[in-house]
């Protein structure tokens, strides 16, 4: 009985301590500062609609912060508009604008230290410099935010959702657009990265090295000025991502350097200047890909060992596979190629002769890119037919020894 | 003028070369948009045709039908014409008869079967341009050659020329300087042949992606712009233009 | 009616035309003869504005034809030496052209030759089905359908057969007594012995002599014009040569 008592007596404890807060233009607490020193670990504090500019709002205690339908909070250019450290913070519904910009320092519209257990969701964030700074913290998840940014250069110009030193965070639901790099992780683990959409960010749509264990789903980068590059990192898995339309001399639908134990699956690669590169990447698996309309499907430098390129559909590209050097360690069996010209002699659905996807004129092309305008000339297509039939500068080694008749079912 | 082309272009139709030029593109479009489960790779191959055969075909079959319509063209001049209309009458004729071909043999199937139309559009285009353009070269070497054997080695050295030596000459200079920026070379050489021009024309549409990169951009930028479009077709008529006009002048000093 | 100033030719180093002066009136019936490579051809082509003369002027009708541009041919009817035409153009097709480019009154068009041929019948058929001969008489009624004042016929009696032959000097008499002027240039003298009035003479380019054939024949004592010309060219042995030779082969 007396047990029941105590038990009771704490449940009511915990509930009379659990109150909410209202903060509003018309109310009696008018400041969304003024809200927080009056909460306590485990409050709720409510903003009401309304434009509130009271310089960087910091965050420490255990709380909740909710904008109703979208309180603007002002940073005014001169500060960063909310500042959080700590743990089980959570911030949602509200919308960010005119934070601080500096060429030297990273401010943010959001910065998190310190922290653990915050979750962000739900706001907009407008013209930051870096919109949310994550940096020390764990377990922090990232949800349904809409960042937009109007960066022109590079220098000036910040990234949506940069996290630094962290780990176990959770990446999701939001849309990042026009910022430096889409999304920015630096020594980043055991962290989940879906449903994102980063587009027309000026340089990266997503940017990370020293990143282990992350795992990348249901992306999308479209459009970003570099593409993704991603560096000196290991076991990374990214599936059901989309790469398209990263145009340009040095901007890939993914750029792979220094990438080892890595899973690319099932991702679709459209209309990218470069689909893939791979730079100094060991043991990775590039399969149940779909490339299609890239100018080169995948670049693989010589210096690539081990890797296993097989079940991708390669349609539409101008150039199936390029490659800097004549070794090749890396393996390039049982994709479908469109180029492929063989036949099936047995109907096993798998072509009797192998296929040498790399094409004479794309070497040409790596030595002297201005040659690239006699691409479909007479002359052209006669040299690649001559070196197809006998291969004299094309590494021989990289070879589909069994290219399937059909395209895989992706 | 009309009266006397309508008659050359009447002539024309019913011999049995254009026809059988006319059946052999429409079966070869037809079969390659068939054998080819992907559209975009019947494109492809006919694009080498385009850039290939057509410009044969005009060159000689133009060639022949200047040399075979010689006496024709002398009683036309005996008659009060003057040399300019009897000419234009006989080049609009086998311009008119060839981009017609053309147009029936591969610009039905393109249109029937292409899935991506700005491609298609852009190489129905472009094979009419070099149909004209290639009339336009032969009638300039056949008024400048006085026997039939020479005009038809005239014609087949300017293809040989268009499609595979000048192309070569540029390769061989791309590497030899190599060190030094080409970009605006290429961009120069590219419309000193119509082939090039008319190539460069489709791959920006069909090779969009590959054409980001590199040297690729500035052609992009360039002929991808609705200046560079202009450019493209300016070029296009020069090309057909100034054969044509030089064959005129020397046409009108003839002895024949 | 033609009048012909000083004219030069060359083709290359070979002179066709060497100073040539001359001039020709309605009502003359021409012989242009000469050996092979004369200028015969030549002069009917510089006439006909298909060659440009070197120097010299041609007046049509006392206009020069160099400022004249096309017009003046609508008076001249052509008859080339070798008649080919579009593959596939039918008689009829080639006549309605012909009409179309004159467009001439229908009325004052001249049919006889292709009834006398019957090449009426043959309205449809293609150029190429035609023999030679059948296409000689195409040029010759086409030369004669629009009734010009000025004939120029080249080698016209060349692969017809002595009927037909015999039907075209019919028709050039015909046609002389109308007041027309005739140029024909021929290697077949004795075709010409009733129709000329005139006799033109080339050799090398250069214009022998240009004589009445009244006067030729009182000249000579002779009356076929072979034979005259021949006795006219002797002392100069080429040339008297090739007449000879040609008065053998037609014997």
């Amino acid at each position: 009985m007396r047990f029941l008592i105590l038990v009771i007596f704490v449940f009511m404890q915990l509930h009379a301590f659990s109150t909410t807060i209202i903060v509003g233009q018309q109310k009696a607490v008018k400041s969304i500062k003024k809200g927080i020193e009056l909460a306590k670990d485990g409050d709720t504090v409510k903003v009401m609609p309304g434009v509130y500019k009271e310089g960087s709002i910091i965050v420490k205690k255990s709380i909740t912060l909710i904008g109703i339908h979208f309180p603007v909070i002002d940073g005014e250019s001169k500060v960063e508009n909310m500042l959080i450290s700590g743990r089980q913070i959570s911030i949602s519904g509200f919308h960010f604008i005119n934070s601080k910009h500096s060429s030297y320092i990273d401010y943010s519209a959001i910065n998190i230290i310190d922290a653990t257990k915050i979750n962000i969701s739900n706001n907009k964030i407008t013209d930051a410099h870096f919109a949310i700074h994550v940096s020390n913290s764990t377990h922090c998840t990232i949800d349904r935010n809409s960042i937009t940014g109007h960066a022109t250069i590079t220098q000036s110009a910040g990234n949506g959702i940069h996290i630094w030193k962290s780990a176990n965070i959770l990446v999701t639901n939001n849309s990042i657009t026009g910022h430096r790099d889409g999304i920015y992780f630096e020594f980043v683990t055991h962290s989940d990265i879906r449903n994102n959409k980063s587009i027309n960010n000026i340089r990266y749509g997503l940017h990370f090295m020293f990143s282990h264990y992350n795992h990348y789903a249901y992306n999308l980068f479209k459009n970003n000025g570099a593409g993704v590059a991603v560096m000196y990192t290991h076991h990374v898995s990214m599936e059901n991502n989309i790469f398209t339309q990263n145009w340009g001399a040095s901007s890939y639908g993914i750029l792979l350097k220094d990438i080892t134990d890595s899973k690319i699956i099932n991702n679709q690669f459209l209309s990218n200047t470069t689909g893939i590169l791979m730079e100094g990447c060991n043991r990775i698996d590039v399969k149940r890909n779909s490339f299609n309309h890239n100018g080169w499907a995948m670049k693989v430098q010589a210096n690539c060992e081990n890797n296993v390129i097989s079940t991708n559909n390669f349609k539409n590209n101008t150039f199936d596979i390029a490659t800097n050097g004549t070794s090749v360690m890396s393996s390039f069996d049982h994709n479908y190629w469109d180029k492929y010209e063989g036949y099936d002699l047995n109907k096993d659905g798998i072509g009797d002769v192998a296929y040498h996807p790399v094409s004479l004129y794309s070497m040409v092309i790596e030595k002297n890119p201005s040659a690239l305008f006699l691409l479909r000339s007479f002359l052209v297509t006669l040299l690649d037919k001559v070196e197809k039939t006998m291969p004299a500068i094309t590494p021989v080694e990289l070879v589909d020894k069994k290219p399937t008749m059909k395209p895989f079912q992706l | 003028m009309i009266k006397l082309s309508k008659y050359v272009l009447y002539n024309i139709l019913k011999s049995k070369i254009i026809i059988a030029y006319t059946l052999f593109l429409f079966i070869v479009a037809t079969g390659l948009f068939q054998m080819e489960a992907n559209s975009s790779k019947a494109i492809l191959s006919l694009l080498n045709i385009i850039l290939i055969v057509l410009p044969l075909v005009s060159l000689i079959f133009t060639t022949i039908h200047y040399y075979n319509s010689y006496e024709f063209i002398e009683l036309m001049l005996s008659q009060p014409l003057s040399r300019k209309r009897v000419l234009l009458s006989e080049f609009s004729g086998v311009c008119f008869s060839l981009v017609m071909a053309f147009c029936i043999g591969v610009g039905i199937p393109v249109l029937l079967f292409a899935t991506d139309v700005s491609i298609g559009i852009s190489l129905i285009l472009i094979g009419i341009f070099l149909s004209i353009i290639f009339t336009s070269f032969a009638f300039y070497t056949s008024v400048n050659a006085r026997d039939k054997a020479r005009g038809i080695g005239t014609a087949l050295l300017l293809w040989f020329y268009f499609t595979l030596i000048y192309d070569g000459i540029i390769l061989l200079i791309l590497f030899t300087f190599s060190d030094y920026p080409l970009e605006n070379f290429t961009l120069v050489m590219a419309a000193l042949n119509p082939i090039d021009l008319g190539r460069i024309f489709i791959m920006l549409k069909m090779d969009s992606s590959a054409m980001m990169g590199y040297t690729g951009a500035l052609f992009k930028d360039f002929f991808g712009s609705s200046s560079g479009m202009a450019f493209t077709f300016g070029c296009m008529i020069l090309w057909a233009a100034v054969p044509l006009l030089l064959a005129l002048r020397k046409f009108r000093k003839k002895d024949l | 009616m033609i009048r012909i100033n000083h004219l030069n030719k060359k083709f290359k180093k070979l002179i066709a035309l060497n100073n040539i002066t001359v001039q020709f009136d309605e009502g003359q019936v021409v012989s242009l003869i000469g050996p092979n490579g004369s200028g015969k051809t030549t002069l009917i082509k510089t006439i006909l504005g298909l060659v440009k003369p070197d120097s010299g002027q041609i007046y049509f009708r006392d206009k020069n034809i160099k400022q004249e541009g096309f017009t003046y041919r609508n008076e001249i009817g052509y008859m080339p030496q070798i008649g080919r035409y579009p593959e596939n153009m039918t008689i009829g097709q080639l006549f309605s052209l012909l009409k179309n480019i004159r467009n001439k009154d229908e009325n004052s068009l001249d049919y006889d030759l292709l009834k006398q041929y019957n090449l009426v019948s043959m309205y449809d058929k293609p150029m190429r089905t035609l023999s030679g001969g059948t296409r000689q008489k195409v040029s010759a009624a086409i030369a004669f359908l629009f009734r010009p004042p000025v004939l120029i016929l080249d080698e016209p009696t060349a692969g017809l057969d002595p009927l037909s032959s015999e039907v075209l000097k019919e028709k050039i008499l015909q046609t002389k007594k109308e007041g027309t002027l005739i140029l024909i240039s021929s290697h077949i003298l004795s075709d010409l012995d009733d129709l000329t009035t005139d006799v033109m003479y080339l050799q090398d380019g250069k214009m022998k002599f240009f004589k009445n054939l009244a006067t030729i024949q009182e000249d000579t004592g002779e009356i076929k014009l072979g034979k005259a010309i021949a006795r006219l060219m002797k002392g100069e042995d080429p040339a008297a040569n090739m007449i000879s030779e040609i008065l053998k082969t037609n014997r």
